[in-house]
């Protein structure tokens, strides 16, 4: 978290910790908190004030959206279409629904992970209610084309939902042209608290509660406000806002480094993606001839966090559905990498990485029976 | 997921890394769903297996058990060398979870292979 956020929340914790749906001036003082936190999360993604819904997270904010529209547009019609490269929050919120009667339509994507617009207009049907897709990719980091798939979904008066935990702060949002009517993001992922996030309900839309009781957030989302972390959360808001513009640039370009950096250095390496339009602040690798658990532990040792979609390092021992959806196989999911950069990482960090990786690899490798034999 | 620093230490630097160009055996086996190979090269001499070296691609544990599994063998008898199961060798350095056991522990099936004709 950035340290004004955690400012902003202790202040909360030991001052102003009235609960907000009290009329005594101290509960009124945190509704004022929340208020101006609703207004940093709305100018972040240029929604209206009324149209944010706190919730605890991007997977309530999924699970709300989704859930919200099958209910309350169950009589006309039970059809939802998304992509096979959603985030966990939306696929097996999808799935659930699967198996209480609604049909699901999984569109595939190209091997650089992009939802071909054209494929979401050909899927829609007359009993179509949702169309969900995510604004940027949270393992290989591709950006869909929401804004035309926006437009597909207007014409078609069909309602659109789109994930937008990855993209938001990462890269301009602007819930009013991309054309959703529905817009999940996450606090902690933009240097926020954990366990605090929002849905986007564009004004007019009929979404039926998930979480009913005292008709908290307008009705839409039930639950004593978590005050501490909605201040943070707007304070992380603020913050993004302007790191659009002063951070994201840089973060690119650091990331262009370790890229650039390691294609130098490593051979039979490939960035996922690569051809497609990508968030600033990820590069999804793709190895031969090592293991990425392996790789993650190499790295760890040597005090470097980061990620791989290979089946080593699920507990379900099978590779990330999203390698798999862009036509990787198993063996080549098995050598993918996953590595993160934020508006703190330096320089000095990337140069680190790039410092070590390739020995880290090379070691690797020496111990493969598949390598220099092809 | 915590493993142990005797099977970090083995990860980290397995012995027994290598071929034997004049070996008595090779065997590779491999786990179809994640990908996880290993292969094993032994020389036997009079019902012993006086060396062994592996090549392995896997996760951390996979080339762990690997090393720790190759040292092992040197030296045994070719019936106990067949008893070895993965448990063991998973206990041997620490432990790992049942599943884990299940897909990165090849080595057993590999000794089990390579002294198929012994």
């Amino acid at each position: 978290m950035r340290p004004e956020v955690v400012a902003a929340m202790m202040l909360v914790f030991t001052e102003h910790f009235g609960n907000a749906s009290s009329i005594h001036w101290f509960g009124q003082h945190a509704k004022s908190l929340i208020d101006d936190a609703r207004q940093h999360v709305a100018k972040l993604i240029n929604a209206e004030t009324a149209e944010i819904v706190f919730v605890s997270g991007g997977t309530e904010a999924d699970n709300l959206a989704i859930r919200g529209i099958a209910e309350s547009q169950k009589t006309k019609g039970r059809h939802i279409i998304t992509s096979q490269i959603e985030h966990h929050a939306v696929l097996h919120t999808c799935k659930d629904l699967e198996k209480q009667g609604y049909e699901v339509t999984w569109l595939p994507v190209s091997r650089d992970g992009l939802v071909d617009a054209e494929d979401v207009r050909r899927a829609i049907r007359n009993d179509t209610i949702l169309i969900t897709i995510m604004h940027a990719n949270n393992e290989v980091g591709t950006v869909q084309a929401i804004t035309e798939i926006g437009k597909i979904a207007s014409d078609a008066d069909v309602y659109f939902h789109s994930d937008g935990v990855q993209a938001t702060g990462k890269i301009p949002v602007d819930v009013k042209a991309l054309g959703v009517d529905l817009y999940s993001i996450s606090a902690h992922k933009i240097h926020g608290p954990k366990g605090v996030g929002a849905l986007f309900v564009k004004k007019g839309t009929t979404l039926k509660p998930t979480m009913t009781g005292g008709g908290h957030e307008r009705n839409r989302r039930s639950g004593t406000e978590n005050v501490a972390g909605i201040v943070g959360f707007g304070e992380a808001a603020r913050l993004a806002r302007e790191g659009l513009i002063n951070e994201m640039p840089h973060v690119r370009a650091l990331r262009d480094r370790l890229e650039s950096g390691l294609k130098s250095q490593i051979e039979f390496i490939h960035v996922n993606g690569e051809n497609a339009p990508r968030l600033p602040n990820t590069t999804n690798l793709m190895v031969d001839y090592a293991e990425g658990e392996g790789l993650v532990i190499s790295l760890d040792l040597k005090g470097v966090a980061v990620s791989t979609g290979s089946a080593c390092s699920s507990g379900s021992l099978e590779p990330s559905h999203v390698l798999t959806a862009i036509g990787k196989t198993p063996d080549e999911a098995h050598g993918s990498l996953r590595l993160s950069l934020s508006s703190m990482t330096t320089e000095e960090d990337i140069d680190y990485v790039v410092g070590v990786l390739p020995g880290i690899i090379e070691r690797l490798r020496e111990l493969s029976p598949y390598y220099k034999k092809v | 997921m915590a493993y142990s620093e005797k099977l970090l230490d083995y990860f980290q630097n397995p012995r027994c890394v290598g071929e034997i160009a004049d070996a008595d055996a090779v065997a590779q086996v491999s786990n179809p769903v994640c990908g996880d190979v290993m292969k094993l090269w032994v020389k036997v001499n009079d019902g012993h297996i006086q060396d062994a070296r592996f090549k392995a691609q896997g996760c951390s544990a996979a080339i762990a058990t690997s090393s720790y599994a190759t040292e092992m063998l040197i030296g045994m008898n070719v019936a106990d060398a067949r008893l070895i199961t993965k448990e063991q060798i998973a206990d041997a350095l620490g432990g790992l979870p049942a599943s884990k056991i299940h897909c990165s522990v090849l080595a057993s099936d590999a000794i089990k292979q390579v002294l198929k004709g012994f």
